[in-house]
């Protein structure tokens, strides 16, 4: 008998640490959510690991009771894919923010989802630069006055889910930290996924970049202004679902459902196809409604996987390793 | 006519297309398994093809063979092989006068006088009078032994090298049988290449054995050797065994997180090979990936281990910090090249020693540990790992281009004569603490994931003592500061004493790390002979330094600390023990010569003598 036996809840998952956010951060919400989930997957505690990078998110794994590695900025899915090919059977998450990801850990996530290592990167995105007080991030739009940037940024933003798709990430999705329950199935299924997942949570950092989602992520307007993905479902949305995307040419529009337009002629999203997830990952409120949700699902085996394979195979080929003729080969003599 | 020498030097220089290190390995193997002493000194350009002919473009390979035992590649060739003139241009003045110059005069055109700056041959202007001169039309001959095969003129000209190695084992009296089977085994899918390298080889064994125009040649016998098995090993294979056996010995898997960077690559080569052993081998996107993933791996209970040379250790330098904050088995090897910045990438410096003690931010010690022979690699590969195994640290593993790519008889050892380091994972979740110490090595337990009720937390910032929890506390700071500095500092107590070579008390001490090991060692021989009270002692643990350093300091007038660098351990010594150390520093991109430090020494005596 083993404690996994007993389901385990939010609390089991909760550590002793007190949680040092800023009062009403996005990341307690992400924080809570992520706690809540992790009884679902029926993985036992001790093969659960989050590493994080530096960053108001790379907090996050000292609240977590499991284990967990705080390691250095922007570095964190180097230590996962380490630490996965040594353990593939471990359940490895990574926790990372926009600057942490994308600016000085860039090179690192790129590699990590074309190479398909088996771990789940969630991307806190809240557009600044939060522990170091304000700074422009490769997510700030275009023009952003902040501290670092007082006459405006010059730099175009990044977009993190194209970014994710053209690396190759078998698992793109984004959710809000606000919405809870979306939330809490995105994580779910990025935790289910085996391969590079990728999910961006828009996340609200009140202090130095407070509501820089809420134009579309607000109760009253996100319906019209957000598009909820499901897999082979019409992309509609709207209070009234009455809006659609629709393809003309190589280009998604926004179209009122009606007379002219019918459901026939919208859209249905197909997780499966990397070039309509790509389409996907361009638009952007005020344009488009922000798609949430899986963009893009698919399966190839995964980084651990292959290197196990070609150790099985290296040893069914030429049997174990013998240490003492491994030292013996090649051209030897004696001195007697 | 035979002559009977103790040791000969051979260097052999050509166009990096030519072949010459393919040349000096096959001669090196053959010497080897002779039963000759030998060291190598591979010395080639970084460029992968320089322009042809151009001086650089010139790839040399100087092996030294004997039958007693020899520590260095020797100072100067007796023999050198010209295969251009850009290689006699850049290779001639090494070669002292009365040595012998084989020289392919095929070669010597004037579009490739040209290309070598000589305004006019050498061959025939009377400059190469100091030297025994042999001009042979290597490229025609061997042309001509290869008639009726299908190969272009180009193609046939690339086996040329086999013809000057040909000539090479008949003047030492050497089997062709080895090179012979490795033709066979490289070029059994290609029939006219093995055919083609066959005939020259054997074209040049012949040309030297019926034309007159050597007179003598010459023998030397295989040297008395310890008893054993020996093969030929280069440092960088040698280091790669090691840590393969290292893995073995502490019972787990090796993970190795690596970028390309000469002169470490071909660990990275050699390791990928061992699937077998289990090992795996990551070929990261950069030096940082390379170094995250090796300790993502120690985390999870494998032996992380990375490498590079100066330029992408200066990368890692970031997560080496991570790793002696967080307590992790970790070695990082360093095959230290000519700095800064690119440098000389193919060139022999020892210059990242304070770069891997002191290149961190905040006080981050990390044992150090430097073989200083090729053989040496495998052991220290071991040490390496069964230090940060029982002390739970990154240590540094300090090699160079030198050790790398030179090669030296090794004698294998027995598996069973190897140290057991293994170390068990902590499992008892009553007593764990993440920062609870062992008392006798302070090393905290090792806790890997996976482990029911272990879960902790653990990562860059300071840990408060025992718990682990973040820790903003000054005296905490302290007393980690202090802990992490004593951990290191106590591994001295667990390594064997300096050993001093020569008299235990005299004149001049010659101290020394690394790879100039072999022309330490031969210069104190040498004044030996000479009757000098001058020892010798050298180096392989770097931090702590052996307990008895300092009294072996102490017990000389002199002490001379020949380093290729402007003396970086000698700043540690100095530091260390205040004792006014000399230094002898040569950052020439190549290894100090046995005279360089015979006179140095001599010259030191003189001084003392003359006061």
């Amino acid at each position: 008998m083993t404690d996994t036996l007993i389901p385990l809840t939010k609390k089991d998952f909760t550590s002793d640490q007190e949680v040092r956010w800023c009062p009403g951060c996005g990341d307690y919400s992400i924080l809570a959510q992520t706690q809540k989930t992790m009884p679902d997957f029926g993985v036992p505690r001790e093969n659960i690991v989050f590493i994080s990078g530096i960053g108001c998110s790379g907090r996050l794994p000292y609240y977590m009771n499991t284990y967990g590695f705080h390691t250095i900025h922007g570095r964190a899915p180097t230590l996962a894919t380490g630490l996965k090919a040594a353990r593939p059977e471990l359940m490895v998450w990574v926790i990372t923010g926009d600057g942490d990801a994308l600016s000085i850990g860039g090179n690192h996530v790129i590699h990590s989802m074309r190479r398909n290592v088996d771990i789940r990167l969630i991307m806190f995105n809240n557009r600044i630069y939060g522990l170091t007080k304000g700074q422009a991030s490769p997510t700030s739009e275009f023009g952003k006055k902040t501290k670092s940037t007082p006459s405006g940024t010059v730099d175009t933003p990044i977009m993190p889910l194209s970014v994710a798709l053209t690396a190759e990430a078998t698992f793109v999705a984004r959710s809000v930290d606000t919405q809870t329950e979306h939330l809490q199935e995105t994580l779910f299924a990025a935790g289910n996924h085996r391969g590079s997942a990728f999910v961006e949570v828009l996340q609200n950092c009140n202090i130095f970049n407070d509501g820089a989602w809420r134009s579309f992520t607000d109760k009253d307007v996100r319906d019209d202004r957000m598009l909820v993905l499901k897999h082979g479902q019409p992309m509609v949305f709207g209070k009234e679902h009455d809006k659609g995307i629709r393809l003309r040419g190589l280009q998604p529009e926004v179209v009122e459902l009606g007379d002219d337009v019918s459901m026939a002629d919208v859209l249905v999203h197909d997780e499966t196809d990397q070039a309509l997830a790509y389409l996907l990952s361009r638009m952007f409120y005020p344009d488009f409604p922000v798609p949430v949700g899986v963009l893009h699902r698919t399966s190839r085996p995964t980084h651990d996987q292959l290197v196990t394979a070609q150790i099985d195979d290296a040893i069914a080929k030429s049997g174990k390793g013998d240490l003492s003729k491994l030292l013996f080969s090649g051209e030897t003599w004696t001195v007697s | 006519m035979v002559q009977e020498l103790d040791r000969v030097t051979i260097r052999f220089a050509g166009d990096s297309g030519d072949g010459m290190q393919l040349t000096g390995t096959q001669f090196t193997r053959t010497a080897a398994v002779y039963g000759n002493d030998i060291a190598t000194l591979p010395d080639y350009p970084a460029e992968i093809r320089a322009p042809a002919g151009s001086l650089p473009g010139v790839s040399g390979f100087q092996i030294s063979f004997s039958s007693s035992d020899i520590h260095t590649p020797g100072d100067a060739p007796d023999v050198l092989v010209a295969m251009n003139p850009a290689a006699l241009k850049t290779n001639v003045g090494d070669l002292p006068p009365g040595g012998a110059l084989i020289v392919n005069s095929d070669a010597f055109s004037s579009a490739n006088l040209a290309k070598a700056g000589y305004a006019s041959n050498p061959l025939t202007d009377g400059s190469l009078q100091a030297w025994t001169v042999f001009e042979i039309p290597i490229s025609a001959l061997n042309e001509r032994s290869l008639d009726g095969l299908d190969m272009t003129s180009k193609q046939k000209d690339l086996t040329k090298n086999f013809f000057a190695l040909g000539i090479m084992f008949w003047l030492y009296e050497r089997s062709m049988d080895p090179t012979l089977k490795w033709i066979t085994a490289k070029f059994g899918s290609k029939p006219v290449l093995a055919e083609a390298n066959t005939r020259a080889l054997k074209a040049g064994y012949a040309f030297g054995e019926t034309t007159e125009i050597f007179h003598t040649h010459y023998r030397v016998k295989p040297a008395n050797l310890p008893p054993g098995t020996y093969r030929n090993i280069t440092g960088n294979e040698a280091t790669a065994l090691g840590m393969v056996a290292a893995a073995q010995l502490a019972q787990r898997p090796l993970f190795y997180g690596s970028y390309p960077i000469t002169p470490a690559s071909d660990i990275l080569h050699q390791l990928s090979t061992y699937k077998h052993f289990g090992v795996k081998t990551f070929q990261a996107e950069d030096e940082i990936a390379a170094i995250g993933s090796a300790i993502g791996a120690s985390y999870g209970g494998a032996l992380g281990l990375t490498a590079s040379s100066g330029p992408g250790i200066a990368l890692k330098t970031e997560a080496m910090g991570l790793a002696v904050m967080v307590e992790l088995p970790l070695v990082v090897i360093d095959v230290q090249r000519a700095g800064p910045s690119t440098g000389m990438p193919t060139k022999i410096e020892q210059s990242d020693l304070l770069q891997v003690m002191y290149g961190r931010n905040g006080d981050a010690p990390m044992p150090v540990v430097a073989p200083a022979t090729p053989g040496e690699c495998f052991d220290y590969a071991v040490e390496a790992w069964r230090i940060a195994l029982k002390y739970m640290t990154p240590v540094a593993y300090l090699s160079d281009a030198f050790l790398a790519t030179g090669s030296e008889p090794w004698k294998v050892p027995a598996v069973a004569d190897l140290p057991s380091i293994a170390v068990d994972n902590w499992t008892d979740k009553d007593t764990f603490r993440p920062y609870l110490r062992d008392p006798e090595t302070l090393a905290r337990p090792w806790a890997v994931p996976g482990t029911p009720g272990l879960e902790h937390r653990i990562g860059g910032l300071e840990k408060a003592d025992i718990t682990g929890s973040i820790s903003y506390d000054p005296d905490n700071h302290h007393r980690m500061t202090m802990l992490r500095h004593e951990k290191v500092a106590n591994i001295a107590n667990d390594i064997p004493d300096l050993q001093v070579y020569g008299p235990s008390r005299g004149d001049v001490l010659v101290l020394g790390w690394g790879s100039t090991y072999g022309a330490l060692r031969s210069a104190v021989e040498r004044l030996h002979a000479d009757g000098k009270a001058v020892s010798h002692a050298q180096l392989r643990h770097l931090n702590p330094f052996p307990r008895n350093t300092g009294d072996v300091l102490g017990s000389f007038r002199r002490v001379l600390m020949p380093e290729v660098n402007m003396g970086q351990l000698r700043h540690l010594i100095r530091d260390r023990y205040l004792v006014d150390a000399i230094g002898l520093n040569k950052v020439r991109g190549k290894p100090f010569r046995i005279a360089e430090i015979e006179a140095a020494v001599r010259l030191l005596l003189d001084e003392d003598s003359s006061r």
